[in-house]
């Protein structure tokens, strides 16, 4: 019970400081006394396990909403999320064209060509050694690199329009999903390989049958990772010029604007874009990797 | 040692590689001006011709190279065109922004690992966080902490230290989960308390896992500090180089302040290498 005698002691000096202060921590001490009742058994069943993140969110949303009513945040700094989902609802259209621009023809493509291109490189490469020593360090080094600077040069080749965006996001996915792939077909045990070799199968009859199953859980590792780079690499492509439409072209304008509600409608359409994408990528590892452990609940 | 040959014939491959684009990138130019000069152009003449230009497509190795030496060593550090200046500008930003969000990944990972309510709550955020393109607010942030009158480092700041601590709490939750149930079982005998666990036991054994998540977490940080500079059209630091390169078409300083980028980065790496090896090194647990 030292938990709730610390809680009220807050909520009283921040009562004693600012009585806006006070409702404030006193709501978010109450959400969080909620969650720690509902994790208080021992073994949470499912509905604990996605009610209490929704608790928290939903906490979080709210407690932005007073603080923006209680101290008369300006909306140009801060605007509520009851007027940022208003500006979502009444701006569909601008923001579906913006998603199409930026995502479907942008990072889309560029994730499809960037982790085909990775792919493909990676089983071409799985022959020699020589090249595989000489490649994996500099890819090492070139998937830890500041890569989104490249962003300006290829804009100046590709010009403006979603063609230079889709080449941002091809180099930005191709590193990742080239380690991840290199370390994945490296991962049967030679016992494994000795297996193959004794059915007298063939080089590709061994990779397809064997090394390219137990790969897929570090290809699918890269390709989870190249979800979120593909969508940042579209949208910081856009800050470099870009058409009149495009997320990151409309977050820049809107910004200049001081609309506020309008960017953080397109950061809502970004975080929803980018968490169904990885999502769908998750989803489709858990039909692919059933077998492994980590899927296996 | 034995990665050395590899390495270096396939960097020599991407040398050769890269000449032979810029040549063909660039002859379209060389071709045009000697068209309109009414001049021919052989095949001799338009190798000089297109490794040598002043706003070449693509600079040829040894132009960047040149450029690169000369804006790092051959000007005085204050100026405003010195490399060595605009990386400064970047790195104390980029720094800052790591210390903050080391801080940040670090606490919550306390917070998780000994709070079952705030493992369920938070964790879930803190994944869905890192799907949104953060990069992407980093103009909002800069726009709005500049109206509330904050300037210059702390912005960049911020958004690099968004981006850092995902990496350092999701290593260091797996790294203070990493002690068995033996050795937690042991210490539970010795009736020691969870705050004589966590300092004698949690937090020593996170110590791989801390340094693997600050490598990949100071790169991140390099990203976010790049990127916060792009949106105000900022007068300093390496990624102002690329904006205004951008602007005026001066590629070869645009290739310039990527490889001086990718340098700085590198060596920020390398440099939480070796304080890991050492630190390693003198708690025994060196591999």
């Amino acid at each position: 019970m030292t938990g709730v005698v610390v809680a009220v002691g807050v909520i009283a000096a921040g009562l004693a400081l600012d009585w806006r202060l006070g409702v404030l921590l006193a709501f978010w001490l109450g959400g969080w006394l909620l969650n720690a009742g509902l994790t208080s058994r021992p073994a949470p069943g499912r509905l604990v396990r996605y009610l209490v993140p929704a608790v928290f969110g939903l906490a979080l949303l709210a407690l932005w909403e007073m603080a923006v009513g209680l101290f008369h945040i300006s909306p140009v700094i801060l605007p509520p999320p009851s007027a940022i989902g208003a500006r979502f609802a009444t701006s569909l259209p601008t923001l579906w064209a913006d998603f199409r621009q930026t995502f479907v023809k942008g990072a889309l493509s560029g994730y499809l060509i960037g982790c085909a291109t990775a792919f493909v490189t990676a089983i071409a490469i799985d022959r020699s050694p020589f090249l595989q020593r000489g490649l994996l360090p500099v890819g090492n080094f070139m998937a830890a690199l500041p890569i989104i600077g490249i962003a300006p040069i290829l804009v100046m080749w590709f010009g403006f329009d979603w063609q230079s965006k889709a080449a941002v996001v091809v180099v930005m996915v191709f590193f990742p999903v080239l380690v991840n792939t290199v370390a994945g077909l490296a991962a049967t045990d030679q016992m494994q390989r000795d297996l193959m070799a004794t059915y007298s199968a063939s080089y590709w009859q061994t990779l397809i049958k064997l090394r390219l199953p137990a790969a897929m859980p570090f290809v699918f590792n890269g390709l989870k990772i190249a979800t979120t780079l593909a969508l940042i690499g579209a949208i910081v492509a856009e800050f470099f010029g870009s058409p009149i439409v495009g997320m990151g072209f409309r977050i820049t304008a809107e910004v200049g604007r001081l609309g506020l509600d309008m960017v953080w409608a397109e950061i809502a359409v970004a975080a929803l874009a980018g968490s169904a994408f990885y999502g769908l990528v998750a989803l489709i590892e858990r039909g692919v990797t059933f077998w492994h452990p980590s899927q296996r609940h | 040692m034995k990665a050395v040959l590899p390495v270096a014939s396939v960097l020599a491959v991407i040398v050769a590689f890269w000449y032979v684009a810029a040549v063909w990138l660039n002859a379209p130019w060389v071709y045009d001006q000697a068209t309109r000069a009414g001049s021919e152009v052989s095949f001799a003449d338009l190798l000089p011709l297109t490794l040598a230009q002043d706003r070449p497509v693509l600079p040829a190795p040894h132009q960047v190279a040149a450029e690169l030496l000369k804006s790092t060593l051959g000007l005085a550090v204050s100026s405003k065109k010195s490399l060595i200046y605009h990386g400064w500008v970047t790195v104390s930003a980029t720094l800052l922004g790591f210390a903050l969000g080391s801080v940040l990944g670090l606490g919550l990972a306390v917070g998780i690992v000994h709070n079952r309510a705030m493992d369920l709550s938070v964790m879930p955020w803190a994944i869905a966080s890192q799907t949104v393109p953060i990069l992407a607010i980093a103009p909002m942030i800069i726009v709005v902490l500049n109206s509330m009158g904050v300037q210059g480092l702390i912005p960049k700041a911020i958004i690099s230290a968004f981006l850092c601590f995902f990496p350092v709490l999701v290593g260091m939750v797996k790294g203070l989960r990493s002690p068995d149930q033996m050795q937690l079982d042991l210490l539970a005998t010795y009736n020691a308390s969870p705050a004589q666990a966590f300092w004698k036991l949690r937090l020593p054994a996170s110590m791989p896992y801390l340094f693997t998540s600050l490598k990949v977490g100071i790169a991140a940080a390099m990203v976010g500090a790049i990127v916060g500079e792009l949106p105000t059209g900022a007068v300093a630091g390496l990624g102002a180089r690329l904006l205004s390169g951008s602007y005026y078409g001066q590629t070869v300083q645009i290739w310039a302040a990527l490889f001086a980028a990718a340098l700085v980065a590198a060596s920020l790496v390398a440099l939480v290498g070796v304080i890991e090896r050492t630190t390693l090194r003198r708690m025994g647990m060196a591999r």
